[in-house]
């Protein structure tokens, strides 16, 4: 599980990390079952607050990413694969706000962006 | 309600003309880290010397584990582990006759912790204190403020002047001290990133008054960094309602708000203004912000 935190932006450490596992997940490099690292452990490896580590792994826990086994651990949920969607949904949503957000300081209009999406993918698959 | 390790209310303390604390109420808990952040000269020092009973509270009150700490230095000293930006060790001892003497001192003093601390730091139990290098006297520092396992660690300035490993060395004893039974850590610093980086609360001091203070991530969602561009150059900073600081010139502004974005939203609108970009600030961006509003 390699996680990175980032102090250039003042995003909220806890909110990092459940970024993180959640795009972990997604992208299937964590599945169900798999074992997250111990609290304390995780927070001494990313010189973070233990705390810190403990509130992301309880948001997580509560929107049902993982599921926590008393005396053994935190693990993957099994039925994280719906959320993965969502999740994967979420993040190209992410690209997307800013990819229209330039476009509009450009004046460039959506279907030009559409267009230049389905163009780019088209070039790529040819490749 | 969590346990209160340290209260200070409404202690106000001045030297001479200079009003160094006014009227602060705090309360740390039982297992968090504080961080305590504010320009030179905004009172930190202060009032960790108030904590440690060698400033006695002249208006106000400070408990520290309820008890007054200049009259009973005993029940509170024995119980907090210090390590100041200078440092002061002395320098005639090595640092095993350092250890000895610290060990005879401190009631709770763990022998095997120590000894691994002090592994673990790379210090040669024979080596003089005067012949340290600062690396190695920050490490000395830190093992004597950790080894009796201190209920509250005090750490003033801990990484000014240090490289990168030994502030890691630093910053992972701090998350071992609250990692193990819950201890509690104020961490005073200038280095915001390394506050952002482990306190669980911050406090800032702007002037010897209580600036901020609340939960870390709720002070940086709190804050809001936008850009604005405007339809006409505006020669003057834009008069527009919570914002902290502004930078820009032209058509092109930079502000930083407390919240109310939505309300931002409709006033830069109104004044012919639309918002470009938006993000999360940093605590040392919004440091920077309240101190020179």
């Amino acid at each position: 599980m390699q996680i990175r935190i980032s102090n250039s932006d003042g995003i909220p450490i806890y909110r990092q990390i459940v970024n993180q596992v959640k795009y972990l997940v997604a992208a299937g490099r964590l599945t169900a079952g798999d074992q997250l690292l111990p609290v304390r452990s995780l927070a001494e490896q990313l010189v973070v607050n233990p705390n810190t580590v403990a509130r992301a792994y309880r948001e997580l826990e509560s929107s049902g990413v993982i599921t926590s086994r008393q005396g053994s651990g935190a693990f993957v949920s099994v039925n994280g694969s719906p959320l993965a969607k969502s999740e994967k949904r979420k993040l190209l949503q992410d690209r997307v706000d800013l990819l229209l957000a330039e476009a509009d300081s450009l004046d460039v209009d959506v279907a030009t962006v559409v267009k230049l999406v389905r163009d780019r993918s088209r070039s790529l698959k040819s490749e | 309600m969590s346990e209160v390790i340290v209260e200070f209310d409404r202690l106000s303390r001045s030297f001479g003309k200079e009003q160094a604390l006014s009227d602060v109420t705090l309360r740390f808990e039982r297992g968090l880290v504080h961080g305590l952040v504010g320009e030179n000269g905004a009172g930190k020092t202060t009032l960790i010397r108030h904590i440690l009973g060698l400033l006695k509270a002249k208006q106000g009150s400070v408990r520290v584990f309820q008890f007054d700490p200049v009259r009973y230095p005993k029940e509170v000293l024995g119980r907090i582990g210090y390590l100041s930006e200078d440092r002061d060790l002395p320098d005639w001892m090595t640092v095993v006759q350092l250890m000895r003497y610290s060990q005879a001192f401190y009631g709770g003093w763990d022998e095997t912790f120590a000894e691994q601390l002090r592994d673990q730091f790379e210090l040669d139990p024979m080596q003089q204190i005067k012949k340290l290098s600062r690396g190695q006297r920050a490490r000395a520092g830190l093992l004597m403020a950790l080894a009796h396992r201190p209920d509250l660690l005090i750490l003033d300035e801990p990484s000014s002047g240090l490289d990168p490993v030994v502030r890691r060395d630093i910053l992972s004893a701090i998350i071992r001290s609250v990692a193990d039974e819950g201890r509690t850590v104020l961490f005073s610093s200038h280095l915001l990133e390394e506050v952002q980086r482990v306190a669980d609360r911050v406090v800032l001091l702007h002037h010897g008054r209580v600036g901020l203070n609340g939960p870390l991530p709720e002070i940086l969602l709190e804050h809001i960094r936008l850009v604005l561009r405007f339809d006409v150059p505006q020669q003057t900073q834009p008069d527009l309602p919570g914002v902290i600081s502004w930078q820009g010139a032209g058509r092109e502004w930079t502000v930083l708000c407390n919240g109310g974005v939505e309300e931002l939203r409709t006033a830069a609108s109104n004044c012919g203004a639309q918002i470009v970009d938006e993000g999360t600030p940093t605590l040392d961006e919004i440091f920077l912000a309240r101190a020179s509003s």
